[in-house]
């Protein structure tokens, strides 16, 4: 092979190298893409987040339902205090859930979130959540957690949601290893 | 220039004759495949009556085991014959040996990285193999979660290091084969002989190259997925578990951006064969062959946009699925210029049914099978009710089982001769193909029947209600099981011929491709004097 004729190999061998790599970038880059997707499409009926309530009051009521479940190695009780509400489109509402760390042992958990139908998830929007931060709970603690919600009235608009009247709003509590570990450090020193 | 003659095991070792590794690759694609075609017997023999006996029975492992080891096996099945089999004998066997000789090229392009491509699968297959007999899920040995290896199953469901194997055998067959896709796309760019524009280019060259753009823009993002479950599963990363903000149904969108490629990338080397075969046979050029080549570049462009037809049950909204259900529809359109063109091929064609030939039509009909149930599947709202039954299990092995399967048979027949000089004993070479033919619809068709009365895939067990289809299909199993061993005598009783007794161009006027211009088999070095192309 002359040495142009492998030059020219070289370049072609590069740049097909260059796609492989770029495809493995892309691969990781689609983790923060699939989050940020999540967030703004509501995809999997990941909840919105306001500062307010819309203020517009529809004429239509939705049935709001509430879920909760922990994962298999969380011990705490985590049970919704109000099985539903019915509520108008726009209003806002305040639902409670209640946890209780039934162990001898500080734990801090988190707790991921969303509402089924999942098409709805665009359309439901939390002002405050105690999922927005980590939650912690001493030996033996009980405590009250509020949501504040409400349904967006641009809900009215689109066709795909003229089924829906009623949505279960579902959270599911973890616990937070490093975080427990950390806590438990700290109130042994 | 002088070239080197080796001999002995320095010649296979060291080899960096792209001949010499092609033959080494369809070997090593028949022993895995073997291996493969053996898992599937111990499934279906365990499926032939209701109940678990069989498995248990047989290993002499208790009745937990065996469920778990069934799936084990469904998973060592799909991913033998997909990266172990079909892979290396289409590209790594058949490319390697006839994408020089027809494209009139001297060698690969990088003669000692195909080496590499080559060695890595052994190790490969033997860390996959490694996997099965080492702990996975807790108390039990090897990976059950499938071939597809979601998450959480391929997580947190499977602690043992027998997925860590799994994960590690994928990264090694993989970067097996972006090399080998690298050294085709470079060989193909760089060294046609002189005259031999793309748009002249022999159309398996044609599939080899769109495939090997394939193997590069899908296999990185797998590569990319598995190093995720791999870092979840070991080094507490959470991509793919909820409790740290990742999602499972992420694995699936990367998976099958990588996994519908992939289908292609096994098929599309398979209508390049299947073109020369049928064009060769009806003696006459292929009709259309531009929209040939065109259209499975359109295959394969569609085919990355189209991945979340496997996903229609996770909860997409209806617009999405609408899209997807389109997109995938669009595929039939090339798919149905492929197959009307092989027909108008055929048309007023000179046929002779050598055994080629007659794997190449079967191929036609039972690739159409699979593709009109592939339609079927298309749409989000049928497929709800059919995702994850037999009736999918059905359908792709139609399409790659007796599709990609019967184009590996085909080539093997046709190119034998021209591989090793010599030629197939003619009559038990037909008889094959009927025991096989007949074997595989057997096995297959009845799972069409069962997957519409709603028997879910991957499951060791199943009400009595569909206890007849299933013995009807074991009992396909048996009959194919006779195809396999006479092909293994009809190919012992060629290459243990004393006299080379294939012509240089055994098939006639029809084949026209640059590989029937040499002797058969052709010189260890050919080409020195590039042939020049009108």
């Amino acid at each position: 092979m002359t040495a142009a004729a492998a030059n020219k190999n070289t370049r072609v061998a590069m740049m097909v190298c260059l796609l492989v790599v770029g495809m493995v970038g892309l691969s990781y880059a689609a983790v923060p893409l699939y989050n940020l997707f999540c967030k703004v499409t509501g995809y999997g009926g990941t909840t919105q987040v306001a500062e307010v309530a819309s203020g517009a009051v529809i004429d239509r009521e939705m049935d709001v339902r509430f879920n909760a479940s922990v994962h298999r190695d969380m011990p705490w009780d985590f049970k919704p205090v109000q099985v539903h509400q019915t509520l108008k489109i726009g209003e806002q509402g305040i639902a409670h859930y209640e946890a209780y760390n039934p162990t001898g042992q500080t734990i801090v958990g988190t707790a991921t979130y969303n509402v089924t139908p999942h098409k709805a998830g665009e359309y439901f929007a939390k002002i405050d959540c105690f999922c927005f931060t980590e939650q912690e709970l001493k030996p033996g603690e009980r405590v009250d957690m509020p949501v504040v919600y409400f349904i967006d009235p641009l809900i009215a608009e689109d066709p795909n949601l003229d089924d829906v009247s009623e949505v279960t709003l579902s959270y599911t509590f973890f616990v937070m290893e490093d975080e427990t570990a950390r806590v438990r450090a700290e109130q042994g020193r | 220039m002088a070239h080197d003659n080796p001999t002995g095991w320095r010649r296979w070792v060291y080899s960096t004759n792209h001949k010499d590794i092609g033959v080494m690759y369809l070997w090593f694609a028949f022993f895995a495949g073997l291996i493969g075609f053996a898992m599937s017997g111990l499934m279906r023999m365990e499926l032939e009556h209701p109940g678990v006996q069989f498995l248990p029975e047989f290993l002499g492992i208790t009745e937990d085991h065996a469920r778990h080891m069934f799936n084990v096996l469904t998973t060592g099945h799909g991913l033998i014959m997909v990266f172990f089999m079909v892979m290396p004998a289409l590209i790594g066997g058949f490319g390697n040996y006839f994408v020089p000789l027809m494209i009139g090229a001297p060698d690969m392009a990088f003669p000692r990285m195909n080496n590499v491509s080559f060695w890595l699968m052994p190790p490969a297959f033997i860390l996959l193999l490694l996997s099965t007999v080492v702990e996975g899920a807790p108390g039990m040995n090897g990976f059950g979660g499938g071939w597809t290896a979601y998450a959480p199953l391929s997580t947190s469901g499977h602690p043992g290091p027998s997925m860590d194997l799994a994960i590690f055998s994928l990264h090694v067959a993989g970067a097996s084969s972006i090399m080998g896709a690298i050294n085709y796309i470079t060989t193909i760019f760089n060294m046609r002989a002189p005259g031999m524009t793309l748009h002249k280019m022999p159309l398996f060259s044609w599939s080899i190259l769109i495939t090997a753009f394939l193997l590069v823009l899908s296999l990185p993002v797998l590569a990319g997925a598995i190093t995720m479950l791999l870092t979840d599963r070991n080094f507490g990363t959470t991509f793919f578990d909820p409790a740290g903000g990742g999602d499972p149904i992420l694995f699936q969108h990367l998976f099958w951006f990588f996994g519908h490629p992939e289908v292609y990338i096994m098929i599309l080397p398979a209508f390049g064969i299947v073109s020369h075969i049928v064009s060769t046979f009806s003696r006459k050029p292929v009709f259309g062959y531009l929209g040939m080549a065109y259209a499975m570049a359109a295959i394969g462009f569609i085919g990355f946009v189209v991945w979340a037809h496997h996903m229609y049950t996770v909860g997409l909204d209806v617009d999405t699925k609408a899209y997807f259900v389109a997109a995938t529809m669009v595929i039939a359109v090339p798919t149905g210029v492929k197959i009307f063109s092989w027909i108008a091929t055929m048309w007023g064609g000179s046929i002779r049914f050598e055994v080629p030939m007659m794997y190449a039509i079967a191929f036609i009909l039972l690739f159409t099978v699979g593709g009109v149930t592939g339609v079927v599947l298309s749409n989000a709202g049928a497929d709800i009710v059919l995702h994850d039954t037999y009736y999918v299990v059905a359908h792709f092995h139609y399409v790659l089982s007796l599709g990609a399967v019967f184009a590996i048979f085909a080539g093997l027949y046709y190119w034998v001769g021209k591989m090793s000089g010599k030629q197939y004993p003619n009559l038990l070479a037909h008889i094959q193909f009927w025991i096989t033919f007949i074997g595989v619809n057997l096995i297959f068709f009845p799972q069409h029947f069962l997957g519409l009365q709603g028997m879910p895939r991957r499951y060791v067990d199943y009400t009595d209600a569909h206890a007849y289809w299933n013995w009807v299909s074991t009992l396909g199993y048996k009959v194919t099981a006779v195809g396999v061993l006479l092909f293994i005598v009809v190919m012992a009783m060629t290459l243990f011929k004393k006299k080379k007794d294939c012509a240089d161009n055994p098939w006639g006027e029809g084949a026209t491709t640059l590989e029937w211009t040499l002797s058969s088999p052709p010189p260890f070095h050919q080409f020195n004097e590039l042939p020049k192309i009108k």
